[in-house]
């Protein structure tokens, strides 16, 4: 019989614990994937947040660490500039990377550290149980912004992509989702080359994934797609924010 | 033996390295020192200090209220640490900079004109090597060779020229104490 | 061995070189600067790994990266940074993670002064993080001591695979003294198979972790880290003593007080009075037992504790030793001040008084 599919050897074979619609699995895998193509996995080391991808040190096949919230890219700092040659990679939430962990990431980025960061923006806390997040839009409602997000009150919305990309030290920036076949493949190429670049030396490398939380958005997984595509995508624009990786050696 | 030194100066006259020199010098001779330096804000530009112990002895305490020699080099390390000095120490003050007298007639006060014989010497920047030779002469506890030596190892390769300076500077701080 | 004149800050800094040290991540503050100054040279000369973070927060989270991929890492700060490292502390030790970290204390609270101080025992001795953990906390009275403690250090912490405190002070830090540069006995290490090195044909992938979810696990796992502390109080408790053996007035104190109480020694006996110093090397685990047995001695009829913390803290750990067999006083200062000689002497003279 032909194999027609198999699952990453970058998985393991731990049943994952995200609500039905979560996008996180459908990244995971992408990642697996990538590292699983490009021969990293047995010399990778990966790095998970706090936040709802905390257990994905269980789901990733490569060695794992466990970082404090918003630490991850620290931890990543002390991991590569140790293991220089070896692939090192975050996976990390919008509270996480973008709330808590807003100096380690920028820092990170500032000294180009040849890690690659995933960052996973739903505009929502997550495990805490639908918090507002940095990536909250205007006018969404969170558990701590009931009447929905206000400008007076919360300020706008952070593009962390964008944000990352006035630093030097990023050479690479891209914001994609996985709402649907072609994006999805999208992503996974904006995955593999970040990995490639780091492997290449170049520098900071960083994908932001735009997801869905059907759980604490509200909504079922059908209509969180729809949702992202009207309401994250306008605010969030998919693409390349920042490569300038052929220009570094 | 037991010395107890505070010297104390405006940041940049040479009074830390003082301190330090003679510390090394002590080591070189066997003994047990201890160099604690004020730190702070104080050090960028204002009156730095320091306490060094030169002993024969493990050294306690680096750091005392009342030293048995102080090294002035500036008008307020006067003002601050001459009434804890120990009955009958000494008190090396550059005259240079310091016009105010030792007021206690249990001390023994040296004045040394620091800049003025720097000048002499060629060099504005040797005033301390000038009140090291003046205490070095005065309270006999470190060797002049010792001081030499340790003026040898201070400068090597393209500094090497300032040895005989500093030697020339040294000696000339040990002339003024008769 | 020759002796040579060291700063402390520079000299715990070489001492984490010639320990293997593989990389350092720190952050600048008074009175602890010259560490990484001397390390952002001298790291890279060895082919080691400086980094300068963000803050203190980030230098503690690149130690526990670092050192989850079976490096020797080391951080080092003084007292407020060392607070803003106690997240960190507490996830290597939750994560069962060695490493080593330096704190020159100054005073507190918040900003405090830059003076030396020893307001931070309860933070060190008591795990300052959150959660039920201890690190080894070694405090060296001076810098040969330091230099000597902190090549050690790594070896404790692989040994144990926990977190180690070198608790020095601001003073330790700034004096210069002469050292020697002698061989610290190196221990039987465990290999370090837990470490995320990347799998390189390892059939399992390791974790790094300190989290659990279900509460049965989390409990066994305290219950080991509990057992692995047992083992520690068994084999690393430290101390020193000095003068004890005809003493009347017995003066506990470590660190740089210590080295002070020396000199109160001298001028105590010189004016007659039978005095000895009891020093706490190992200020956790605290060396009890030896303080209790010391302390029950007939000759011995009053102690004195004394610190740089207002009310003191190790006093507590010193009761605990103490269990009201003598009366106990106390001299300290905090904000910086350093207790003297003379106030030692004369606190000393008063505890023996009141004893009688």
């Amino acid at each position: 019989m032909a194999v027609v599919y198999q699952k990453s050897k970058g998985l393991t074979d731990k049943e994952l614990h995200y609500c039905p619609g979560c996008n996180h699995g459908i990244v995971h895998k992408l990642v697996a994937e990538s590292l699983e193509e490009l021969g990293l996995l047995d010399d990778a080391i990966g790095v998970c947040p706090v936040g709802c991808s905390v257990f994905a040190y269980n789901y990733f096949s490569c060695d794992m660490q466990e970082a404090a919230h918003g630490r991850a890219p620290a931890v990543a700092t002390g991991i590569k500039r140790t293991h220089p040659t070896q692939p090192v990679f975050t996976y990390q939430g919008d509270g996480d990377l973008a709330s808590i962990g807003a100096a380690e990431i920028v820092h990170a980025a500032m000294r180009g550290e040849k890690f690659t960061t995933i960052f996973i923006n739903n505009a929502i806390y997550g495990m805490t149980g639908g918090q507002m997040a940095p990536t909250t839009l205007i006018g969404q409602k969170a558990t701590t912004c009931p009447l929905g997000r206000t400008k007076e009150q919360a300020g706008m919305p952070i593009r962390v992509s964008e944000l990352l990309s006035t630093l030097d030290g990023c050479v690479y920036a891209e914001r994609v989702c996985v709402t649907d076949i072609p994006n999805l493949n999208k992503a996974k190429k904006a995955i593999k080359k970040a990995f490639q670049l780091q492997m290449e030396g170049k520098g900071f490398t960083f994908v932001e994934v735009l997801s869905t939380c059907p759980t604490n958005w509200g909504m079922t997984p059908l209509k969180s797609i729809e949702w992202l595509k009207e309401n994250m995508i306008p605010y969030y624009p998919l693409g390349v924010i920042k490569d300038t990786s052929a220009e570094v050696n | 033996m037991k010395k107890e030194i505070i010297i104390s100066g405006f940041g940049g006259q040479g009074g830390l390295a003082i301190g330090k020199n003679l510390a090394e010098a002590g080591m070189a001779e066997g003994m047990n020192v201890t160099w604690a330096p004020s730190y702070g804000p104080e050090m960028r530009g204002g009156t730095a200090n320091c306490s060094v112990v030169l002993s024969d002895k493990p050294v306690g305490s680096p750091i005392f209220n009342h030293p048995t020699e102080l090294i002035a080099m500036n008008e307020p390390s006067l003002e601050k640490f001459e009434a804890g000095v120990v009955p009958g120490g000494i008190v090396f003050v550059n005259s240079s900079v310091v016009t105010d007298k030792v007021s206690r007639p249990d001390l023994t006060a040296y004045y040394i004109p620091c800049a003025e014989i720097a000048d002499e010497v060629g060099n504005p920047k040797v005033g301390n090597m000038v009140m090291l030779g003046a205490y070095v002469a005065a309270t006999k506890v470190l060797k002049t060779e010792t001081i030499e030596v340790m003026i040898h190892e201070m400068f090597t390769g393209a500094k090497a020229k300032l040895v005989p300076l500093n030697i020339e500077a040294f000696h000339r701080g040990m002339a003024c104490i008769r | 061995m020759e002796k040579e004149l060291w700063k402390g800050n520079e000299a715990i800094a070489e001492a984490a070189i010639r320990a293997g040290c593989d990389c350092f991540f720190g952050y600048p503050i008074t009175p602890q600067s010259e560490v990484p100054e001397y390390l952002s040279l001298h790291m890279p000369q060895h082919g080691k790994t400086f980094v300068q973070a963000e803050s203190e927060v980030a230098a503690i989270n690149m130690v526990y990266g670092a050192a989850g991929s079976g490096m020797r890492a080391m951080t080092s700060s003084s007292s407020p940074g060392v607070s803003l490292k106690q997240e960190g502390i507490t996830y290597l030790a939750g994560a069962e993670l060695p490493a080593v970290i330096v704190n020159c204390m100054r005073g507190g609270p918040g900003l405090g002064t830059i003076q030396p101080a020893q307001g931070d025992y309860f933070q060190a001795t008591r795990g300052g993080g959150n959660g039920d953990y201890r690190t080894v906390v070694l405090a060296p009275s001076n810098i040969q001591e330091a230099v000597d403690f902190v090549q050690e250090a790594f070896d404790i912490a692989d040994q144990y695979r926990n977190p180690v405190v070198v608790l020095a002070d601001g003073l330790i830090g700034q004096m210069m003294e002469p050292i020697e540069w002698h061989d610290v006995p190196k221990r039987k290490l465990p290999a370090k198979d837990w470490a995320t090195t990347g799998r390189k044909g390892r059939d399992h992938h390791n974790i790094i972790n300190s989290l659990y979810i279900d509460p049965n696990e989390c409990d066994d796992f305290n219950a080991h880290l509990a057992k692995k502390y047992q083992l520690i109080k068994e084999n690393e408790v430290r101390w020193d003593t000095k003068d004890t053996d005809d003493a009347e007035l017995l003066i506990t104190a470590y660190g740089t007080p210590a080295r002070i109480v020396l000199t109160a020694l001298e001028q105590l006996r010189a004016a007659g009075v039978k005095a000895g110093l009891f020093r706490p090397i190992s200020l956790w685990p605290f060396p009890e037992k030896p303080l209790h047995d010391l302390a029950g001695q007939s000759h011995i009829k009053a102690i004195l504790d004394v610190e740089m913390s207002i009310d003191g803290q190790m006093i507590d750990d010193v009761r605990l030793g103490v269990e009201g067999q003598k009366p106990i006083s106390y001299l300290g200062h905090a904000g910086g001040v350093i207790p003297t000689v003379d106030e030692m002497v004369e606190a000393g003279k008063k505890a023996l008084k009141e004893a009688e």
